[in-house]
């Protein structure tokens, strides 16, 4: 399409919410197909008019350029996933590792990791919640309050720390909490013995501090888009602004507010790191599981097993989001970033 | 709400400002400030451990970020001449690629890789006409191909969005003034791309440079830094892991800022010459 805007801010956290919903089709609005139509019909005749050599040419650059790009995604997306997937119908050679067999024992036997499964869908859906309450009214804040001469340098201090070793800074919060941070400074006023580090509610906290940026981005640009008259409109007619904000401003939103709870939760799902660092062992999610039957105890069917049902647990939660993304914005067209 | 939004950004920045403060403590003790020094920077620097991971690194971060810069560079123009449906299927499978989890990336890679490997190290072995026939293992190779996955994806999409809002006036401009292809590629096409793709070059620099978890799974024998961080954070806190989390800071903060500036959208003020 000419001169079609690059969905979103074109920053990278949007791009990724972005793709991600593209990943299930996007729905594109009527004008859209048209002129997609028209353009198609505009290249077909003109490459009706050349020549068959330069046809054949034209389709020789193209493919060597996707070529490279299509093979790294066939032979490191593709393939290993198909790998991983007859994986976990084997069976775990005595030594470790993977012996060829057809069982569906592998998938039986999830029951018995019920607990990470249990953790990581009660945790992440809480953190992704967390995330949406700190994030509404900084979203809100940048996008409507905020002076836009200082705007673009405020957003940008959201967006930088996503791009920071999320190690880096869940390590920060492992010092924080641990017995010489805030429990030894409780210590010193006279409050003995809390225990911050290793319990859930440093979990949460720490998905919280790192997923922020994440979840604040797609609501901002969500907020930044909506018309200003309306805003204006509903205050002349009367409204308060309390009303206003229900009535307009928070369901004009919402596609940005799924956007973002459906983007943490679905990379929350493969978190280690955070439970790994400040749950302790205590709080684990299927990714700790996985690192332990991948690096320690070498059950790789299992594992695999395990993986397998993770990405569909993924790609159920994106079909979900996707469903109700369409619903709240009331049509199928949804311009979720 | 002026109150909530500082303390949100307080939020996000003390943690950060804590490691950077205790990296130039001169005590050993974790909970108090004793004096300003930077004894641990040079400790860290002087540990061969750490700096054969920082080179590592280094040399993975570079190969891999390159790559996906010139193949997802070349992706996004060649996916604009592709058939809608073989636009679809490449969407589906970048978007896959940023969408799985990097625990399943690492998993997926290492079991195929394994298994190539214990099919090819034998056959490697039978036709190798000299003693030591080389063995395939898990090492650079595995980690750049793993992390040049997610970046290939994160690359082309950054430049094809640049390129959409191009337009093809331009291009058409150039073609009506007898420019050959080529021409208009380099002189019209190119410069416009070319910050995008270094923003994209950047981001996919910073993302290989701080994962951890990929590379936990795909390393094999070699350590990374993030790889050689999580290491000695379970060994114990010590004041030299804040010197070396203070350098990895700085150095991602730098990337992401030059590839923020780049990725700003100039096109309004051309546009504005109408």
């Amino acid at each position: 399409m000419r001169g079609a805007k690059p969905t979103g801010c074109g920053s990278p956290v949007c791009l990724t919410a972005h793709t991600l919903f593209s990943l299930l089709g996007r729905r594109e609005c009527g004008r859209h197909r048209a002129a997609q139509k028209f353009e198609r019909c505009r290249s077909y005749r003109k490459s009706k008019m050349k020549p068959m050599i330069t046809d054949r040419k034209r389709h020789l650059v193209t493919a060597a350029l996707v070529a490279p790009a299509g093979l790294w995604l066939l032979v490191f997306l593709v393939l290993p996933f198909m790998a991983m997937v007859v994986f976990s119908f084997g069976e775990r050679a005595p030594e470790g590792g993977y012996q060829a067999a057809f069982t569906f024992a592998q998938f039986a036997n999830l029951p018995s990791r019920a607990a990470a499964f249990w953790n990581t869908m009660m945790i992440a859906p809480v953190g992704a919640f967390l995330c949406l309450i700190v994030a509404y009214p900084v979203a809100y804040y940048l996008a409507i309050k905020s002076d836009p001469k200082y705007r673009l340098v405020l957003v940008s201090l959201v967006v930088v720390p996503f791009w920071t070793s999320l190690l880096v800074r869940t390590y920060a919060w492992m010092y924080i909490l641990g017995s010489r941070g805030i429990p030894n400074l409780l210590g010193m006023i006279g409050i003995e013995d809390i225990r911050l580090l290793n319990t859930p509610g440093a979990v949460l906290l720490g998905i919280v501090y790192g997923y922020l940026p994440l979840m604040i981005m797609p609501i901002y640009v969500s907020l930044e888009k909506l018309d200003r008259r309306l805003l204006e409109a509903s205050a002349d007619l009367g409204a308060k602004p309390v009303s206003t904000f229900f009535g307009i401003t928070l369901p004009l939103s919402l596609p940005g507010v799924m956007t973002g709870v459906a983007l943490v939760t679905i990379l929350l799902l493969g978190e280690y790191l955070i439970p790994q660092l400040l749950g302790g062992g205590k709080v684990f999610f299927i990714g700790n599981a996985l690192v332990d039957l991948f690096l320690q105890s070498r059950n790789w069917p299992f594992g695999s097993a395990i993986a397998v049902t993770l990405v569909v647990v993924v790609v159920i939660v994106l079909s979900v989001a996707m469903r109700i993304a369409w619903k709240v914005s009331g049509s199928r067209q949804v311009d979720l970033v | 709400m002026r109150a909530l939004v500082t303390f949100v950004y307080l939020f996000l920045y003390a943690p950060i400002a804590l490691v950077v403060l205790f990296s130039f403590n001169a005590g050993r003790n974790a909970s108090e400030f004793t004096g300003f020094s930077t004894m641990w920077y040079g400790k860290a620097l002087s540990n061969t451990f750490l700096i054969t991971a920082l080179q590592n690194s280094l040399m993975i971060a570079l190969t891999s970020a390159v790559l996906a810069a010139v193949f997802g560079t070349m992706a996004a123009f060649g996916m604009q001449r592709l058939s809608s449906r073989g636009r679809a299927i490449f969407d589906g499978l970048f978007a896959a690629a940023i969408v799985v989890p990097g625990v399943v990336i690492g998993i997926a890679t290492l079991v195929a890789l394994v298994e190539v490997f214990s099919f090819l190290n034998p056959a490697l072995a039978a036709i190798w006409p000299a003693d030591k026939p080389p063995q395939l293992g898990l090492g650079y190779g595995s980690i750049i191909a793993a992390h040049g996955l997610f970046s290939l994806a994160l690359v082309t999409m950054i430049v094809k969005a640049r390129i959409a809002s191009l337009g093809n006036d331009i291009v058409e401009a150039s073609n009506d003034l007898y420019a050959t292809p080529f021409t208009t590629f380099r002189q019209i096409v190119l410069p416009q791309i070319l910050p995008s793709v270094m923003a994209g070059f950047l981001l996919a620099f910073t993302f290989s440079f701080d994962d951890f978890i990929v590379a936990f799974f795909v390393a094999g024998p070699k350590a990374t830094l993030p790889i050689y961080v999580f290491a000695s954070i379970r060994r114990g806190v010590t004041p030299e892991i804040n010197a070396v989390a203070t350098m990895v800071l700085i150095a991602s903060l730098l990337m992401i800022l030059i590839a923020r500036v780049l990725m700003r959208d100039k096109t309004p003020k051309v546009r504005a010459g109408e």
